[in-house]
């Protein structure tokens, strides 16, 4: 809600001000905008497909199975691989790290899970490779990946 | 017509694996449908304006300014400014794809990008105060030095990997 009152909010103020200077470059605006929605929505629809078929199948309980504290050594990198496909929103994923660190699951495994699901983004990667291109993205979620087993490593040893 | 569909094609891909998904198993298509539809709401909403901002950004502040404020000879200040950007509270990644798009065409730095999208992503100030919540304030604050440590770093790694190879980043 808060986001949706700061886009139209700043929207509004943008658009009230480029009215008033001037209607052609308001108009080019438009133009551009419109251009470059009609080109990322075909990824869009393809992205929010994909996070409903994996928040559909990776429920919160199948989640807690896969990387708590019954899961193990494994759960370290089976956290990695679920963070870095979905676009877990974060009311939902701190809350799960949260009850699954209670539970018994390492601070390892919880960070690299949050560090992941954040910095990573399979199911994004289309749209950000539209707007980014295919070597930004890739490196981009490469090293995110790199980064987020250096930082879980320094988490588990200093906490 | 055949170039549409094409344009589609991932899109359409996605969209038959909900076939299967409700034959079989139909409780998790009806669960998908629910969330992708919330997600689809969330999109329509949110994806119109911020593509007439950036529409707005593009017509009015002139490259050389995007440049000097984000460009090569930015510096701290120039990281300064694309961190602050990317911990406004502006909604989900896939917003910022574009809007770094845009800011990378009109002559910012790779660098500042990486450190724009990181920030969006990990380091957004309402999804802390929720983080400390729920995983307490020692963990949220290592998470925090670390990532902006490990954004740095891998932003510089990136810009030079690009300048040194830039016509395969199309």
């Amino acid at each position: 809600m808060a986001t949706i009152i700061v886009i139209y909010g700043l929207l509004a103020v943008c658009l009230i001000i480029s009215l008033i200077k001037s209607k052609e470059k308001t108009k080019k605006a438009f133009r551009i905008a419109g251009k470059a929605l009609l080109k990322m929505t075909p990824s869009l629809l393809a992205i929010i497909g994909i996070v409903g078929l994996t928040l559909g199948v990776l429920t919160p309980e199948t989640i807690s199975k896969l990387v708590g504290a019954e899961a193990g050594v494994a759960a370290t990198a089976v956290a990695a691989v679920i963070g870095s496909i979905t676009l877990i929103p974060s009311l939902i994923a701190f809350p799960l790290a949260g009850s699954l660190l209670r539970s018994g699951a390492t601070i390892m495994t919880m960070s690299v899970f949050i560090t992941t699901s954040v910095m990573v983004g399979v199911v994004t990667a289309p749209m950000e490779i539209k707007a980014l291109g295919v070597k930004f993205t890739l490196l981009r979620n490469g090293l995110g990946l790199l980064a987020a087993f250096a930082i879980a490593g320094i988490m588990g040893v200093l906490l | 017509m055949i170039k549409a569909l094409k344009k589609f094609k991932i899109t359409i891909l996605v969209a038959l694996c909900f076939v299967p998904l409700a034959i079989w198993l139909p409780d998790i298509a009806k669960k998908s449908s629910l969330v992708t539809l919330d997600y689809f709401k969330e999109m329509i909403i949110i994806m119109p304006p911020v593509f007439i901002l950036m529409g707005l950004m593009e017509s009015w502040v002139p490259k050389d300014k995007i440049k000097k404020w984000l460009g090569d000879g930015s510096g701290i200040k120039g990281m300064g400014i694309s961190f602050l950007l990317g911990t406004l509270p502006t909604g989900p990644l896939y917003v910022a794809f574009p809007i770094a798009g845009t800011l990378l065409k009109s002559g910012a730095r790779v660098h500042n990008m990486v450190i724009f999208l990181g920030a969006w992503a990990a380091l957004k100030i309402p999804q802390l105060m929720v983080e400390v919540k729920f995983l307490g304030i020692g963990f949220t604050s290592l998470r925090f030095v670390l990532t902006v440590i490990a954004l740095i770093l891998e932003g510089a790694l990136i810009e030079a990997i690009i300048r040194r190879n830039p016509s395969k980043n199309k």
